[in-house]
């Protein structure tokens, strides 16, 4: 072990950076471990156009960039490794990585959350042969093809919209009768002519022979079946919080979030949940910076309290 | 040793002629999920010159992207006397990454 931090950032999303913005300006050594380059979720987004500050827009991966340019700046170390488990309640605290071991005073924890999945048999089977979770990275794939995304979030419309612009045909598939997404989007999908809607359907099965031609989906209103036939299928269902390496040590809600209020305190002491990871109401790019500020506020509490 | 950015025109002579084994991502510009295993790649290139890394850019070489059935990015391949022997779809950190190569 060499050395240990004032903080530790698990998770280089906007959340976990400008939580290092806000702990190093404050003088606190500062540590960000993060398993791929800076941004997180927002990567997938290629136009961000509610993050203030950016009229035009900006897209997540040069977002991400900006703000761990502006952590380092302050001089924050950031380390490219994945943590395997950690023991919180250690003093001080250990964070075990594929590139050895790190050790805090205080953590926070800024992991955030993956793409869920469907939880059918045959889906792993199926990822990069028809089936994907962004439709911005693979969508020119799907070039004057037919698709489908299942969801009704606003993931699912966006991703919907954008295929739109690229595929021949796009199914919306949603296990409700409307959509959850934000009125923004409502006028743009009816308006584009080549989305169909396929109300109160859930997807049953993945068709195909080592790469999708389909999907079978259960209608629930007569429980029929439907069969589609399909190039691709995006899967934009929502989110599960990254808690493993918390696991048993972290209290979490029954959804798998860690429990901390608005201070992002947990139920261990010089331990900070923030942003996606956490019990709350809304979580956007700008809710997850908002929890990095408070937690770094919090950690620099905790630490002159020692 | 670099990146080296592989083509229809080298692809034969440097992939598939390639006495080491190569570790191939296809990506895109404007794939957030490419640019971040990206600089992880560059840094296996640069720490293992045993390998031999090459990066297809599937805008500009589509021919490529459907001869390895590229239909999702990034994907990474691993090839072994010009053949594949391991691949894998979406961002990977890097053990696992070394891991694909051994």
């Amino acid at each position: 072990m060499e050395k240990c931090y004032d903080t530790v950032i698990i998770g280089g999303g906007p959340c976990g950076y400008t939580a290092a913005v806000y702990a190093a300006r404050a003088g606190l050594k500062t540590l960000v471990i993060e398993k791929f380059s800076a941004g997180g979720q927002m990567c997938e987004t290629s136009q961000i156009d509610n993050y203030p500050g950016f009229e035009e827009g900006i897209d997540g991966f040069t977002l991400g960039y900006k703000i761990q340019s502006a952590a380092e700046k302050f001089g924050t170390k950031t380390v490219s490794a994945e943590v395997l488990e950690t023991d919180l309640k250690a003093v001080p605290k250990i964070i075990k990585t594929d590139l050895g071991e790190f050790s805090a005073k205080t953590v926070i924890i800024a992991t955030g959350a993956k793409h869920k999945h469907l939880g059918l048999k045959e889906e792993d089977s199926f990822i990069g042969k028809g089936l994907g979770y962004c439709a911005t990275c693979d969508g020119m794939f799907y070039k004057d093809k037919t698709v489908a995304v299942v969801g009704g979030g606003n993931s699912a419309a966006a991703d919907a919209l954008y295929l739109s612009k690229i595929c021949k045909k796009v199914y919306l598939i949603h296990r409700r009768d409307k959509l959850r997404a934000t009125k923004v989007y409502n006028t743009p999908l009816l308006n584009a002519h080549n989305i169909e809607f396929i109300w109160n359907g859930e997807v049953a099965e993945i068709l195909g022979d080592g790469k999708v031609n389909g999907v079978k989906v259960k209608l629930n209103t007569d429980g029929s079946f439907k069969e589609i036939p399909l190039d691709g299928i995006f899967i934009s269902i929502g989110r599960s919080p990254e808690t493993d390496i918390v696991k048993g040590q972290l209290q979490l809600d029954e959804n798998g979030y860690i429990i901390a209020n608005e201070t992002t305190k947990t139920n261990l002491e010089g331990v900070f949940a923030a942003g996606d990871v956490r019990t709350k109401a809304l979580r956007q790019i700008v809710t997850a910076a908002a929890d990095g500020a408070v937690a770094a506020h919090f950690a620099e509490e905790y630490l002159n309290s020692l | 040793m670099s990146v080296l950015t592989v083509t229809k025109e080298n692809f034969e002579d440097e992939i598939l002629k390639s006495e080491k084994t190569v570790l191939l991502d296809f990506w895109a510009s404007w794939c957030g999920p490419c640019r971040m295993v990206s600089p992880i790649v560059d840094e296996i290139a640069l720490e293992h010159p045993e390998y031999k890394v090459g990066k297809v850019n599937v805008d500009e070489q589509p021919e490529l992207a459907a001869s390895f059935s590229v239909m999702s990015i990034p994907s990474l391949f691993v090839l072994k006397d010009g053949k594949v022997v391991n691949s894998s779809v979406g961002a990977k950190p890097k053990t696992q990454i070394l891991e694909m190569l051994k």
